[in-house]
């Protein structure tokens, strides 16, 4: 079976030459058109259409959206504030940025159907420290959406006022999470904070209720806005609505961003049809599915999964539907998009080694298991890749790892321990015989970060 | 005051108990005995979760969602608990009813082990030459709730060793669990936000903000407070082991606050002083001078005495017979001392005008530093030693002198020359000092009878929320120096009045039958957080202090 046509939605114009990413052509292409009506609608019925359209998070948890502006406290008589999360740092994940870089009016008609939906006043858009012209770019689409009175006092003459604010972050991939994230644009350290009772639809920015949304989960409530709730929720899969972004990278012929229904895809025909399939003379071997802390599949993996009515069956890896649910059943996640592909050339100990760096340096420093343990397996794989690998390494990586998940203030727990769990457990027999067969570092491999 | 707080019933290791609404798990579990072992938790401090070495298992009672009613386990018909996956920290879990927790599962050891394992892995463990040894909660629950042996083989952390944060304060880096206690008490209690980390991850570091040094006066809490010894005091530090130490209940002196304080002192020498938490007072903090003040003890210009206190006490009583006698005590005396003063001046027939207590004032730093720099000038009110509240300048007195009216002057504990006496008044009249340091009035004095500071004697003094504090002697008194109680009642028998025969319970007994609002009350009953008596006499006087912690002045 062939793979689908993509179903260009969010990124319906992106890399389209004659696009810019300007609101004259915005609005030429019919830009604004839904922020118009929308802003003529009672908000509770915008919330109820995101409700209904089961919208769930884009940028790694998956939480429904609906669900995440119903938990809004909405009579504390304090103001709701909303955050753009902009803060795109998940290795392997490259799908906000282009929005922002080539639609990022999209992004603001988006960010202001949901304000004007959930009566917020005043947006931050927090963007990576990394992407200096995207914020560049969005400061300019908000002047101009100013000019237009799309954005300001008395938006489009109806009374309502927001204000929009890019807030650059200083490159920290702990400020991606959405508490870190609020403590960041409070001016602090990122420390996250915990929960309870610090949750954001509460006790958010500036301890008011706050809705943090990725960019692209508010890309999408435009489309909501635009087609209702129900016709929306007819895109994708059952409780995977809507388009999916997979950002494909790595060892595939044709590397890059596509745009998919929910669900409607498998791994093997993303891969494969859409991608070009392995490079000549490879064959795939791991897959890491939705950013680099998703745990690691194998693509020569079939998993046992269970059927509603108690039954079971069996499901390649490659037969993977491209959803949320799925890859949580087979022991991953869908994540924020990002797929990783690695064939049968990579070491996979380098490869975590690498993963492994990252995590150590990211993480915040706050909270022990974190802090100390992503250092440890850091150091572990490390040395392990420098030659000085012992056969009780791959036992001890382990057992480290498995020390961190739900014990943390915030996710990262999960983040720096998942990769080492399923890179141990599915390649064990690579790292549990590191030792005898890569006794020195190939001279030609890669510096390790 | 707030209202009694509504008390529900929670479940901890299979044992029921009920606290107010909102009490964490780790308070929750010390009411049955429970150790939660936490570090970065503090009960006076802001909770932030980042240690996760109180992680516990959290259940709830199973409620049917469709019909709201208890769904019942048919194993054990109660109640069905449903247990969540992970474990939660103990210090942010509060108390809701029907709140069930469990300590001692897999789950929480797992949880504490690999904690532990965590905490240990780049800390130096130079245990040997660290001064937190004795006192360390990593090394207590390293042996409680850890491993017993290292799987880490990989180089350590290296970070700065000898960091002076402050004039009192050093820190050493590598032994920092980032707990972030410091920080938090820098911030919120001494509201001198100087702390914080630099760099990221296992690499973060305490250090001061540039240009700033920890310098306030509550700096050495954060030593207290340290659960590790990344912060020690500059004085204490490589004096001695706490293990040696004992420890003696004391209050300190500085102010009318009367923070509860702990003396630790070995073979007659005070090392330090620590804060003793009482939640009425002080809470668990002291300021950094009151910790000083162990130095007056052997000081240089400590008065002392060869000659027996019978002779002093004769020199005294013949000076006191030629009439025109003045009494100058003090609000630093204890209440006994204050009461005996009362009554040589009552047989000697002082008059009102001449018995004078001077005032010790300075600004109040809106904490535990209160404007009335005496300890007890409420006791002077409540033993009737005044009736009007000190003023900090003895004009009556100068003028009694000036007029040839005063001719001896009785002086306890204070420095007349601090309260506006010139050097020629005290030269004018024969000065009795009875006091502890050298100053111009002992100078001047014709009989010097050396006395006891606050860490030679017991005592009591009454704060200014009129609270009855209790202190003990810490070291015996220095040599050549008797005490004060001793002094006064042998002073008192020798003119004539009663005799107690230097004894305290007789002295105390008889206070306390002559003092309404310490009627009944026997030492003995006093307990270690302090008594509060009934205020009502005193409430018309306009007393000095201004807001601070657990103080309100009365409006």
């Amino acid at each position: 079976m062939s793979a689908p046509a993509q179903t260009r939605i969010i990124f319906k114009h992106i890399d389209e030459p004659s696009y810019t990413n300007d609101l004259a052509c915005y609005q030429r292409h019919g830009g604004y058109e839904i922020l118009r009506r929308a802003v003529k609608r009672p908000p509770a019925e915008l919330i109820d259409e995101v409700k209904k359209s089961g919208l769930r998070g884009r940028g790694g948890a998956g939480f429904p959206c609906g669900v995440k502006w119903g938990l809004v406290d909405r009579k504390s008589g304090k103001p709701i504030y909303l955050i753009v999360n902009a803060d795109e740092s998940e290795p392997g994940t490259f799908k906000d940025r282009y929005i922002i870089h080539q639609d990022p009016h999209q992004l603001l008609e988006g960010t202001l159907i949901s304000c004007f939906a959930n009566n917020v006043k005043q947006a931050y858009i927090y963007i990576r420290g990394e992407m200096p012209e995207g914020a560049r770019i969005l400061e300019r689409a908000i002047a101009e959406a100013r000019a237009a009175n799309l954005v300001g006092p008395n938006i489009l003459g109806t009374g309502y006022s927001c204000e929009i604010y890019v807030h650059r972050g200083a490159g920290a991939y702990i400020c991606g999470e959405e508490t870190g994230l609020i403590e960041s644009l409070e001016g602090k350290r990122a420390h996250p904070r915990i929960k309870p009772p610090y949750f954001p639809a509460v006790l958010g920015l500036y301890q008011c209720p706050t809705i943090v949304n990725n960019v692209e989960t508010l890309c999408h409530v435009k489309h909501i806005i635009e087609r209702g709730g129900e016709a929306y929720a007819k895109i994708g899969t059952p409780n995977n609505t809507g388009t999916r972004i997979y950002c494909v990278s790595g060892h595939v012929q044709r590397p890059g961003y596509y745009e998919f229904e929910c669900g409607k895809i498998t791994l093997g025909q993303l891969l494969n049809d859409v991608c070009g399939g392995p490079l000549p003379g490879r064959t795939f071997k791991a897959v890491i599915p939705g950013g680099s802390s998703a745990k690691v599949l194998r693509y020569d993996e079939t998993f046992t999964l269970k059927n509603k009515d108690g039954s079971t069956r069996s499901l390649a890896a490659a037969d993977i539907p491209l959803d949320f649910d799925t890859l949580a059943a087979c022991g991953t996640m869908g994540g924020s998009g990002g797929i990783i592909v690695m064939d049968d050339s990579v070491n996979m100990v380098e490869a975590l080694a690498n993963i492994n760096a990252f995590y150590s340096h990211e993480s915040c420093g706050q909270c022990t298991p974190c802090r100390e343990g992503s250092l440890w397996m850091k150091r572990i794989s490390s040395r392990m890749v420098h030659g000085m690998a012992r056969a009780e390494d791959a036992a001890l990586l382990k057992s480290v790892a498995d020390q961190i998940p739900g014990r943390t203030i915030c996710a990262m727990g999960e983040a720096c321990s998942w990769p080492t769990q399923s890179f141990v457990q599915k390649f064990q027999d690579e790292f549990v015989s590191y030792h005898t067969t890569k006794k020195t570092r190939p001279a030609d491999a890669l510096q390790l970060v | 005051m707030s209202a009694t707080p509504e008390l529900i019933k929670i479940n901890i290791d299979g044992r029921d108990i009920a606290v107010p609404r909102g009490t964490n798990v780790i308070e929750a579990s010390r009411l049955l005995g429970i150790d939660v072992p936490h570090y970065c938790y503090h009960p006076k401090l802001p909770v932030v979760g980042n240690c996760r070495m109180c992680l516990v298992e959290m259940g709830l009672p199973a409620v049917d969602p469709a019909t709201k009613t208890p769904v019942i386990d048919p194993a054990t018909g109660r109640q069905k608990i449903n247990w969540m996956p992970r474990p939660q920290i103990g210090c942010g879990t509060n108390a809701i009813p029907g709140l069930h927790i469990r300590t001692t599962t897999q789950m929480v050891k797992d949880a504490r082990a690999g904690v532990m394992e965590f905490l240990l892995i780049n800390h130096p463990l130079d245990c040997p030459i660290c001064d937190q040894a004795g006192e360390c909660k990593l090394q207590e629950q390293a042996t409680s709730y850890g491993r017993g042996y290292s799987r880490y083989i990989e180089d350590k952390n290296v970070k700065p060793k000898r960091t002076q944060l402050g004039p009192r304060v050093m820190l050493d880096d590598e032994r920092c669990i980032l707990c972030s206690r410091c920080v938090r008490f820098s911030k919120e209690v001494a509201k001198d936000d100087v702390l914080g980390f630099i760099d990221r991850g296992s690499y973060s570091t305490l250090t001061c903000y540039p240009g700033k040094e920890l310098a306030n006066n509550y700096s050495l809490n954060t030593v207290d407070i340290c659960p590790v010894g990344a912060l020690t005091s500059t004085d204490f530090r490589f004096k001695m082991r706490v293990w040696f130490l004992k420890q003696t209940n004391s209050i300190d002196t500085e102010s009318s606050v009367g923070a509860n304080t702990v003396v630790w002192s070995r073979e007659g020498q005070i090392y330090r002083i620590t804060p003793r938490r009482n939640d009425e007072v002080n809470d668990t903090w002291m300021s950094d001078s009151g910790r000083d003040l162990y130095k007056q003890v052997r000081a240089e210009n400590r008065l002392s005495s060869p000659a027996p206190l019978a002779d002093l006490i004769a020199q005294a009583k013949a000076l006191l017979a030629s009439g025109g006698v003045a009494l100058v005590a003090s609000a630093r005396s204890t209440v006994a001392e204050q009461y005996l003063a009362k009554k040589i001046a009552d047989h000697l027939k002082i008059p009102a005008d001449s018995r004078h207590v001077p005032a010790h004032l300075a600004k109040g730093d809106g904490l535990l530093i209160s404007a009335d720099r005496t300890p007890n000038t409420r006791g002077a009110l409540v033993t009737g030693l005044i009736d009007t509240l000190p003023s900090e300048k003895l004009t009556q007195l100068a003028a009694g002198i000036d007029a040839g009216k005063i001719k001896t002057v009785l002086v306890i504990n204070e420095d007349l020359s601090l309260h506006g006496l010139a050097p020629e008044q005290l030269a004018r009249v024969d000065i009795i000092h009875i006091g502890t340091h050298a100053s111009a009035t002992s100078a001047a004095a014709k009989v010097v009878i050396p006395s006891h500071t606050v860490f030679e004697k017991n005592g009591t003094f009454i704060n200014q929320q009129f609270r009855l504090q209790q202190f003990n002697a810490a070291v015996p008194g220095h040599v050549g120096t008797h005490n004060d109680a001793t002094i006064l009642s042998g002073l008192l028998a020798a003119l004539g009045g009663h005799d107690f025969e230097g004894k305290s319970n007789a002295i105390w007994s008889r206070l306390t039958e002559e003092t309404p609002e310490l009627a009944g009350l026997a030492h003995g009953n006093i307990p270690e957080t302090g008594h509060l008596i009934d205020a009502a006499r005193f409430s018309h006087h306009a007393f000095p202090e201004t807001e601070g912690l657990h103080y309100k002045p009365a409006k």
